[in-house]
């Protein structure tokens, strides 16, 4: 089938749309200019800049723990989560449970930060490092559910029932059959946690305290100030970081079971 | 049957970390405000029971959804963010239905690539996406620049501090939500019909009108509260692309919240964008289970 003319000129604009302004970040962290629309030759000192600058690597630093850890709850619970709902088509109670786990996805983030801060407030939980990392395995959970989910739907129960035939326990067959094919379903799930949870501004901002600072938060607050060169190197950064996580995902996901 | 691991370990998260905190809201929203930390003091306990619950929503409860109803400030906001959400959405279909339908006419083995080409930008930072803008839009901006240095303008063009500059925002940001519910829905297309239209005398437009758009319609409708109903909510977007005084409900929840530390009244604002977004959601319920029947 032979794409008309139209049909190019859509795909070409849509890509040109989605790329340009990200290019033009990533293009303008290497001007030696401090003004963002004149070009005053290639440089690379605003990555200079960004290895002292102490507050935006802190930042950073606490950004990296909080997505690994969080990333990590998120991916068991996420999985256990799936398992249930694909498992045990009745239980009592799975509506809820079901409504609970994705209703998430839908929720504004404002809504999540704030009700998730007056948990912690109820409880009477001093905000940091915990509190958010805590809530972003609360919002990433859905998203760990949905590409786990997705891969039990594809998978063959006759492999777990052939190992328990051959006189497994459920758990070790379980672990031993079921486990390996949908690990790399896992690991994408945990990767897409971790880049949601280092990218959140409005959740963190909410459930963090004092010494707890995202990368976000530290940019957010810089960006309301206005455009310089330094905050388009450590968006540069950012993007690379994510593009790396991207193309790991996507070579996980086309893996089929096996 | 025996409770299992695997249903109750993520089950008591959940009721913990989202109905608990949900009908925490709930219940603020019904609370006075309070020059306390925590700033508030309910006007419900969790021992009273539910008839004495009912008794006292009747009784005082409903003071800040009094104030929403009776300060224009709130109403004007939601009504704003109806407005600019919708706006959004539709920038959106106009772009996206254009890329859905190319990439759905493109050969076979181009069109996985294709559409994660549209969706990897959606992984980068979403604050990343919107800052980019801010250096497009601006009056000294890189668009502003260009038009000027071309000379096709004199004085730069007020795109940026504005509802323009909010719905270029909504635009960019969830343009692959909308990408992929119309995809998903023109992928499945049966195209003879738009042939048979087209071998019957119809010109390609009024093939494309008569037949294959009405076909598409629940891929249109699933997309547009896919964008519409996270827009309604978004915060960043107007902070850092919309003016001092533009108003979104989100920014207003955020400016209660943070500035007035009036927590009960910016939980009285969430349970209202609860109660607003509820409407789309049942819409697209309905619309997901007419599909899978």
């Amino acid at each position: 089938m032979r794409m008309s003319r139209f049909n190019i000129v859509s795909l070409v604009f849509g890509i040109a749309f989605l790329y340009l302004p990200i290019l033009l970040v990533v293009i303008y962290s290497f001007n030696a200019s401090k003004l963002v629309t004149v070009w005053g030759g290639f440089s690379g000192q605003w990555y200079r800049a960004l290895l002292s600058n102490k507050p935006l690597l802190d930042a950073a630093w606490v950004s990296f723990r909080i997505a690994l850890v969080s990333a990590t709850g998120a991916a068991i619970l996420g999985t256990l989560a799936a398992l249930a709902l694909r498992r045990y088509r009745r239980f009592r109670g799975r509506g809820l449970f079901a409504f609970m786990l994705y209703a998430p996805l839908v929720l504004p983030e404002i809504m999540t930060g704030l009700s998730l801060l007056l948990l912690f407030v109820a409880l009477g939980w001093d905000r940091g490092f915990w509190t958010v990392t805590l809530a972003h395995m609360a919002f990433t959970i859905a998203f760990v559910a949905l590409v786990v989910d997705a891969r039990l739907a594809d998978l063959d129960p006759s492999y777990e029932e052939a190992a328990r035939d051959l006189g497994a326990t459920p758990l070790s067959a379980f672990m031993r059959v079921t486990l390996p094919m949908i690990a790399p379903a896992i690991i994408a799930g945990f990767l897409l946690a971790f880049t949601l949870s280092l990218d959140d501004l409005v959740i963190a901002s909410f459930t963090s305290g004092p010494g707890a600072t995202t990368l976000p938060m530290r940019l957010y607050g810089q960006m309301r100030l206005g455009v310089t060169p330094e905050i388009n190197a450590a968006s540069t950064v950012m993007i690379v970081s994510v593009t790396l996580i991207v193309i790991i995902v996507s070579w996980l996901s086309k893996r089929r079971p096996a | 049957m025996r409770a299992r691991p695997v249903i109750l370990i993520p089950f008591i998260w959940l009721g913990l970390f989202f109905l608990a905190p949900l009908l925490i809201v709930v219940r603020l929203a019904f609370s006075e405000s309070a020059q306390a930390r925590p700033p508030y003091r309910p006007v419900f306990s969790w021992s009273d029971g539910f008839a004495t619950w009912i008794d006292k929503i009747q009784a005082f409860g409903l003071d800040n959804f009094e104030l929403l109803l009776s300060e224009p400030l709130y109403g004007d906001a939601l009504l704003s963010s109806v407005r600019l959400a919708a706006l959004g959405t539709a920038l959106v279909l106009v772009l996206a239905y254009p890329i859905a339908y190319a990439i759905a006419k493109a050969p076979r083995d181009k069109r996985l690539f294709l559409l994660t080409l549209i969706v990897v930008p959606f992984w980068t930072s979403f604050l990343i996406r919107i800052y980019a803008w801010i250096a497009l839009l601006k009056p000294e901006g890189l668009i502003n620049h260009m038009l000027m240095q071309m000379g096709w303008i004199r004085a730069p063009l007020p795109l940026f501090g504005n509802d323009l500059a909010i719905v270029i925002g909504i635009a960019y940001s969830y343009l692959p939500f909308m990408v992929l519910p119309l995809y998903a829905t023109l992928e499945k297309l049966d195209w003879s019909l738009e042939e048979a239209a087209r071998d019957l005398g119809a010109t390609r437009m009024r093939a494309f009108w008569r037949v294959t758009f009405p076909q598409t319609h629940r891929g249109i409708i699933a997309g547009i509260l896919l964008v519409f109903v996270p827009a309604l909510g978004e915060f960043i977007i107007p902070d850092l692309l919309g003016g001092s005084d533009t108003l979104m409900i989100g920014k207003v929840l955020w400016s209660e919240f943070f500035n007035n530390r009036d927590w009960p009244l910016a939980a009285a604002i969430a349970v209202a964008l609860l109660i607003a977004m509820a409407v789309p959601l049942a819409i697209l319920r309905n619309v997901e289970t007419e599909g899978t029947r």
